[in-house]
């Protein structure tokens, strides 16, 4: 059985399994799809933007709007003040004293948290407003590192959790603590998983709306679900679910299971529309989804494998650090529980250890990303295997096939608790391997190596995992609190379908797909079970949680459409087809068992002549209910509500099946590594995807294409890259690079086992995420080959691959080079940006003293000061209008001198506070005789943080040399106004070069 | 992100923008494909109160490709230099470099005059005006003047370019046809802003190389009788001499060792 | 010299696919917001708003450009081609819309319009193209669904060697 058959078959085969064209294709190549931003609003409607703070952390002392509310068109500005009166916190899956409320009340904990909402008669003037509103923060020392924030000197986020680890849980499946102990082979690894997000091209949008007669609010957004989430907002925004009406546009432009965590700007959104008096509508903006929508949580991961001499791998155990930025968000920290029953992933290991800590750090909060928990978890264990080969002098492939599933062993029962359905793992790696030409790739890596090139060969394994049990988030609790809080399992899907008086047919479901191709699955999956042709059904996946059957599984993430919604559209199809069974069989006086649906026709199987078209038996259930069987509702509208039975609670030794149904995928690839720029090739690579029962080909290819360049994204491009000090660098999409098709690799597609799922209707498993688990550390497997180098991390950056490389010292500067040119060191790496100079001023050291340090004379070093006034001897303010190029901005100065040691040091430190960006500053200043004049030697570290800082990154050191340079020609210019002006002005400078490949 | 509020002053003629830049001084910026500026505008990194847009006036639509070289007027388009037919004869590094600026639809809107002007240091036509020695024509109130490549290029996002000045013209020479040439460049993606750009040219005995990228402006280093055993300490001392910066993307060392190593490419691969 | 006020909005006309269209807007607004919010043109799409994604692609006499970092001032007078105007006149899908549906092409299809856009800019020439001069061509046009690959295929099968006659 093949999976991937391309053509359509002729009719009356099934729809499902054949490449049929997207209906969704209709409007959206017209330019006539509804997106969020598309929706026609009601006239009156303010637009809403949001003050975000440029501070990593900081104390909020006040917020001052008199200046903004003034401005014409602004109607209101809210804060988290205002909304608190009408919110309860944010509850997240189990008890703790966290109190997140979708802004920031007393405190503002990473860069980008929403501070206050400007309400205005457009999105322009509600913008003008922002950099009016004075919010005077105490800014706080940041932590930005997991390992760090759980230690007793960090920083603490949340001073009512007490630490910044926020949940600890240790998990013992088998003897993995003993088996380790008395291996006598044993490994260990650390990897680092980056913080990344498969950024959606359409971002958050929200109108909002208090609805005064219910005392509750209407709501459209494109959130993603899942709709237990809805009982979050609820219950925060202290109303009874039914009264928090949320209506999904028909398009949504991509989700990746970021629209998940749009949720807490809802609850906000509803409160401000309240407080406003106005429908209220936000289109979060590019620069806002990357500082502040949602990311995966990054992870640092100590993993430790005992093996035997023939690689057969005992025991694993492992300590994760998950770090999930400043809040935690329902239903964080999911991923990493999510995939806890999948601890030992495709393998028969039969002890594993899994230690568990929850961190908050100063960063983005995070959410669902496509791979939810599985390529942090992945990346650990199929990086630990391959050590494990390395160090067993083992080809990886057959280390992994000597511990893989056998075949035949399915369901097989994980000891962390994961029922794996169904599969043939070892077929999946011949068929790669033979079609991907695994030999042909060993041959060309030792040519490769031959001829002196870098080359490796990685390999990786997956267990798939697709439609999440429910009750999964509770095995973060202990067994007592799980017992107290009463079981939680299962997920459950819906699905509407009606037959109306003309006998169309009418499918709704609770997928809220974005762009997956829903709509066309289920009208395959209906026309096959009512023998109707698939134009003949219609496909409604809007939602309406007051109109229509929801349950709190509803919604789009995890791969959960293939095995559950499809199982409910069928389910439901089925009780239509029976209902019209019985209409059909009374009208044509044929027992039940000899219907047949066929041809658009319902009719005798044994005489087929004798039948009735579909659309009649439809008509009759509106227009002739007398002719119903006894008993029989008129109309035909039938609900199903579908539940796995395997999706079972947490047990008491914490085993959880995690998900209902378990696809595999297993990939190989070659790299080339420049070793002059440290860019890593794809060179080759495989893929191979068993999901089960195929849906239609040609979505599944889509799938697996999309996921694998998401992957290839996240491996080489994609990360949002924060400084020591919490400031964030990766503003736009300048600075977060996604592959372009100029960089999109084209995979080869294995074509293989179909096995399908035995606990879903279809036997379909998901598929869109399969190459979020397996193509990072494959890579990575190729890499760590390729340069014999083990701290692989990702992205796999070609400045950073090359220090790998080049690990050795730089190749020194010329003898004479001091003597060039003017320059001065920026270092861009650590917690600020750090500089040194040392400049020479042909004036006497008193002269330059003074100038340094008069009102006067400081206002004129500085770049775009015109005045500064002095509040005492060390005490200065002043405003100052500064930029490089065309960008330009007013800050407020504050300057304040210590340690003066008059004429030979001053330390200077400052801060800067503008629209653009916040900066805090000190240089320390040494002033030297010399002949002829003064030596000014300086060193100087600058916290800039704020919009500067998150979109001009690749300019930002740069700029802050032309600044500091600035300065000091001004200094040469004021304190010996007579020396000639000459080019290379600041003369000799002796300066050490920052930063590190 | 939307801009923050300007005025649109639209000029009949060159006079009239120059009058309205003088009158205006840094509050007004000129605009003519704005495909630097608009960006910055719309994150309000920008926020002049004029705008002067300059897109439409005939007169700075000029074009002209011949032996000579190169001449473009500041509202001309990079899409319209690309597409010239005699381009390819008269400017193929031009041509070459144009490939690495943006992507179809900047280069549609952008200007070359505009790119220089913006002064990025890793800009592939303000790189292509210090190689090729180019100048720069500057019109104001008070008349025009013309400034070489390196008078005009003083640093980071800034040139010689006065308040009330404004670029009328671009003038990058041809290369004789003695002259061999190669560029590279080395980008995180397709069309994105170098981490270094070099081109390299040769002709009768010297090598002339200039690197974008590194340092806050283009940096031109020639040498005369440069064989082949000279080539790393030469480059390691042009390497040490722009220093480079850190960024998200690349460090300094890196781009560093890209002078030394991708530099020595381009110039063995020119000079053979 | 026209000089138009900040503050004020003023009006703006142009030719949108074949037909003038007329509305007002304060200096500072974007086309894409001019098209999407005061024409009512929605399908031409807003991804970053600072140049980077290409979901704003519109033609702009016969070129295409991003509608983000063109001012709707700039666009007076100018002739303007959204993803609206790509149907023939019997409103079927024209050679580029059936091939990007025929090759699975898109799965949102937020990107959709600008891909096609800047596409037709492609197919406005009469040229053939290579797959790598394709690429190039799209790669400022980000797509985070497909991998690209049926998006290559669908130009291709129109712009490429044995592709169709180019449309008009």
């Amino acid at each position: 059985m093949t999976g991937m058959e391309d053509d359509v078959s002729e009719m009356r085969e099934p729809l499902v399994g054949q490449k049929i064209l997207r209906t969704e294709d209709q409007t959206l190549l017209r330019g006539k799809a509804t997106f969020m931003d598309d929706i026609p609003i009601a006239k009156g409607t303010l637009h809403a933007a949001f003050l975000r703070s440029p501070h990593a952390h900081a104390r909020i002392r006040g917020i001052d709007a008199t200046e903004a509310l003034k401005l014409k068109g602004v109607h209101a500005v809210i804060t988290g003040e205002d909304i608190k009166p009408y919110t309860k916190p944010l509850i997240v899956g189990f008890a703790n004293p966290l109190d997140y409320r979708g802004i920031a009340m007393d405190k503002v904990r990473y860069v980008g948290e929403p501070v206050a909402i400007v309400c205005a008669t457009d999105r322009y003037r509600a913008e003008d407003a922002l950099k009016l509103i004075k919010v005077d923060y105490e800014v706080l020392d940041a932590v930005v590192d997991p390992v760090r924030a759980c230690e007793e000197s960090a920083p603490v986020l949340h001073e009512a959790a007490g630490s910044n680890r926020v949940s600890h849980r240790v998990f013992n499946h088998g003897e993995a603590d003993k088996v380790l102990d008395a291996a006598k082979n044993k490994t260990q690894i650390t990897i680092r998983y980056p913080r990344n997000s498969v950024t959606p091209m359409e971002t958050y949008g929200v109108v909002a709306e208090y609805k005064p007669d219910t005392g509750g609010y209407d709501v459209t957004s494109n959130f993603q679900g899942p709709f237990s989430v809805h009982t979050v907002m609820a219950i925060a925004l202290k109303i009874p679910s039914a009264k928090l009406r949320h209506k999904s546009p028909a398009n949504s432009g991509g989700s990746f299971g970021s629209k998940l965590t749009l949720f807490p700007y809802i609850v906000v959104l509803c409160v401000a529309s309240r407080l406003a008096g106005r429908p209220l509508k936000w289109i979060e903006d590019r620069l806002e989804h990357h500082a502040s929508s949602s990311v995966a949580p990054s992870r640092v991961t100590t993993i430790e494998a005992a093996y035997d001499d023939d690689g057969t791998v005992n025991a694993l155990r492992m300590e994760h650090y998950d770090d999930h930025g400043a809040h935690l968000r329902a239903p964080m920290p999911a991923p990493i529980y999510r995939m806890h029953g999948l601890s030992t992933n495709c393998y028969t290991i039969p002890n594993v250890k899994v230690t568990n800590n929850i961190v908050l750090t100063n960063k983005c909060p995070t959410g669902a990303v496509r791979g939810f928990g599985g390529p942090q978890l992945y990346f650990a264990i199929e990086r630990v295997m391959n050590k494990v080969a390395k160090e067993l002098g083992m080809d990886p492939l057959a280390l992994m096939e000597k511990n893989l599933i056998p075949a035949g062993s399915f369901p097989y029962r994980a000891p962390a608790g994961a029922l794996i359905d169904s599969g043939d793992y070892q077929q999946v790696v011949k068929d790669s391997v033979e079609q991907g030409k695994l030999d042909w790739l060993r041959e060309r890596q030792k040519q490769a190596r031959a001829e002196g090139k870098l080359y490796g060969i990685g390999f990786a394994a997956a267990v798939e995992p697709s439609q999440s049990n429910m009750g999964y988030i509770s095995t973060l609790k202990t067994k007592e609190e799980r017992e107290k809080a009463g079981p939680k399992d299962g997920a459950v899907a819906s699905c509407t379908i009606s037959v109306d008086a003309l006998g169309s047919v009418n499918v709704v479901g609770d997928s809220t797909p974005q762009g997956q191709g829903h709509q066309t699955a289920l009208a395959q999956i209906v026309a096959d079970e009512l023998g109707l042709k698939f134009s003949d059904i219609t496909v409604n996946l809007e939602t309406d949680t007051q109109k229509d059957n929801w349950s709190i599984a509803a919604g789009n993430y995890s791969c959960r459409f293939s095995p559950a919604s499809t199982s409910a559209a069928k389910t439901a199809a089925e009780r239509v087809r029976v209902k019209m069974t019985k209409v059909a069989g009374r009208f044509l006086n044929v027992p039940e068992d000899d219907i047949e649906f066929a041809d658009s026709m319902i009719r005798s199987k044994s005489n087929p002549d004798n039948g009735l078209e579909f659309r009649r038996v439809g008509g009759l259930a509106h227009w002739s209910p007398s002719s119903l069987p006894e008993g029989m509702d008129p109309g035909i509208r039938e609900v199903a509500y579908w539940n796995a039975p395997e999706l079972t609670p947490t047990t008491a030794n914490d085993e959880i099946n995690t998900s209902l149904a378990y696809g595999f995928a297993f990939d190989f690839c070659g790299v080339e590594i420049d070793p002059d720029t440290g860019n890593v090739k794809v060179d080759h690579y495989v893929t191979a995807h068993d999901c089960g029962t195929i849906l239609n080909p040609g979505l599944a290819k889509g799938q697996i294409r999309g996921s694998f360049a998401n992957a290839i994204g996240a491996s080489l491009y994609e990360e949002f890259v924060y400084k020591e000090d919490g400031t964030f660098l990766s503003g736009t999409m300048a600075d977060y690079l996604i592959p372009t098709a100029a960089e999109a690799i084209d995979p080869v597609l294995v074509d293989t086992v179909a096995i399908p799922s035995p606990f879903t209707r279809l036997g379909a498993k998901g598929i869109a995420e399969g190459n979020q688990y397996t193509t990072p550390v494959c890579l990575a497997n190729a890499v760590a080959d390729a340069l014999d180098y083990e701290d692989v991390t990702m992205p796999l950056t070609p400045s950073k691959v090359f220090g790998w490389i080049n690990s050795g010292e730089e190749m020194a500067p010329p003898a004479d080079e001091e003597k060039t040119e003017e320059r001065l060191s920026v270092d861009f790496s650590g917690d600020a940006l750090r500089g040194e100079g040392e400049t020479f001023v042909p004036a006497p050291r008193e002269k330059v003293w003074e100038t340094l340090l008069d009102p006067k004379e400081m206002a004129a070093l500085i770049p775009g000061c015109k005045e500064l006034d002095k509040h005492a001897e060390d005490h200065f303010t002043g405003t100052l209008k500064m930029g490089v190029g065309a960008v330009r901005g007013t800050f407020e100065a504050d300057i304040r001198l210590k340690n003066m040691r008059k004429p030979e040091s001053v330390e200077i430190s400052g801060t800067l506070d503008g629209s653009l960006g916040v900066s805090r500053g000190t240089g320390w200043v040494e002033l030297d005789e010399v002949e002829g004049g003064t030596n000014v030697r300086y060193h100087y570290e600058i916290h800039l943080s704020g919009t500067i800082a998150s979109v001009g990154g690749r300019l930002l050191s740069g700029a802050a040399r032309l600044l500091i340079n600035q300065f000091f020609r001004a200094l040469v210019a004021r304190a010996a106004p007579d020396a000639a002006p000459r080019k290379g002005l600041l003369g000799k400078i002796r300066s050490k070069f920052g930063g590190n490949s | 992100m939307k801009p923050a509020p300007f005025s649109i002053h639209i000029p009949d003629t060159i006079d009239e923008a120059v009058a309205c830049l003088a009158e205006h001084g840094e509050e007004a910026r000129v605009i003519a494909g704005g495909q630097s500026l608009m960006a910055m505008l719309n994150m309000r990194l920008a926020e002049p109160s004029i705008l002067v847009d300059v897109s439409r006036l005939a007169d700075l639509k000029k074009l002209e490709i011949g032996p000579d070289g190169l001449t473009v007027g500041a509202a001309t388009t990079q899409a319209e230099v690309f597409h010239h037919p005699d381009l390819a004869t008269h400017m193929p590094l031009v041509r070459e470099a144009l490939t690495h600026v943006g992507h179809i639809q900047t280069r549609n809107r952008g200007t070359v005059c505009g790119s220089l002007c913006h002064a990025d240091p890793s800009a592939e036509m303000p790189l292509l005006l210090a190689t090729l020695g180019g100048t720069v024509t500057l019109q104001s109130s008070s008349g025009t003047r013309t400034l070489s490549a390196s008078e005009f290029q003083t640093g980071l996002l800034e040139t010689a370019k006065q308040q009330g000045e404004l670029c009328i013209s671009a003038h990058f020479p041809s290369l004789p046809s003695s002259a061999r040439w190669g560029f590279r460049e080395i980008a995180r993606r397709d069309g994105d802003f170098a981490i270094v750009a070099m081109a390299c040219i040769a002709d009768k005995g010297t090598v002339r190389l200039g690197v974008g990228g590194v340092s806050d402006a283009p940096t031109v280093e020639e040498w005369s009788d440069l064989s082949t055993a000279d080539i790393p300490d030469a480059l390691n001392r042009l390497a040490w001499k722009m220093g480079g910066t850190d960024d998200i993307h690349a460090s300094a060392r890196y781009r560093r060792e890209l002078v030394r190593r991708i530099g020595q490419k381009l110039i063995e691969e020119t000079l053979s | 010299m026209k000089v138009l006020q900040h503050g004020q909005k003023h009006s703006v006309e142009f030719t949108l696919n074949g037909e003038e269209v007329e509305g007002f807007a304060e200096p500072r607004m974007l086309l894409s917001d001019f098209l999407r919010h005061e024409i009512g043109a929605t399908g031409t799409h807003v991804g970053c708003e600072h140049g980077v994604c290409g979901a704003c692609t519109v033609m702009m006499d016969g070129k295409a450009v991003r509608s983000c970092l063109t001012l709707a001032h700039q666009a007076e007078g100018r002739e303007i081609r959204t993803i609206e105007g790509l149907e023939t006149p019997d409103h079927e899908f024209n050679d580029l819309q059936q091939a990007f549906h025929e090759n699975f092409a898109l799965q949102c299809g937020y990107c959709t319009p600008g891909m096609l856009m800047t596409l037709s800019e492609l197919a406005s020439t009469g040229k053939r193209y290579t797959e790598a001069e394709v690429r190039d061509a799209l790669s400022g046009n980000i797509c985070r669904c497909t991998g690209y690959k049926e998006i290559v295929d669908a130009a291709m099968a129109v712009l490429g060697d044995k592709g169709q006659v180019a449309a008009e």
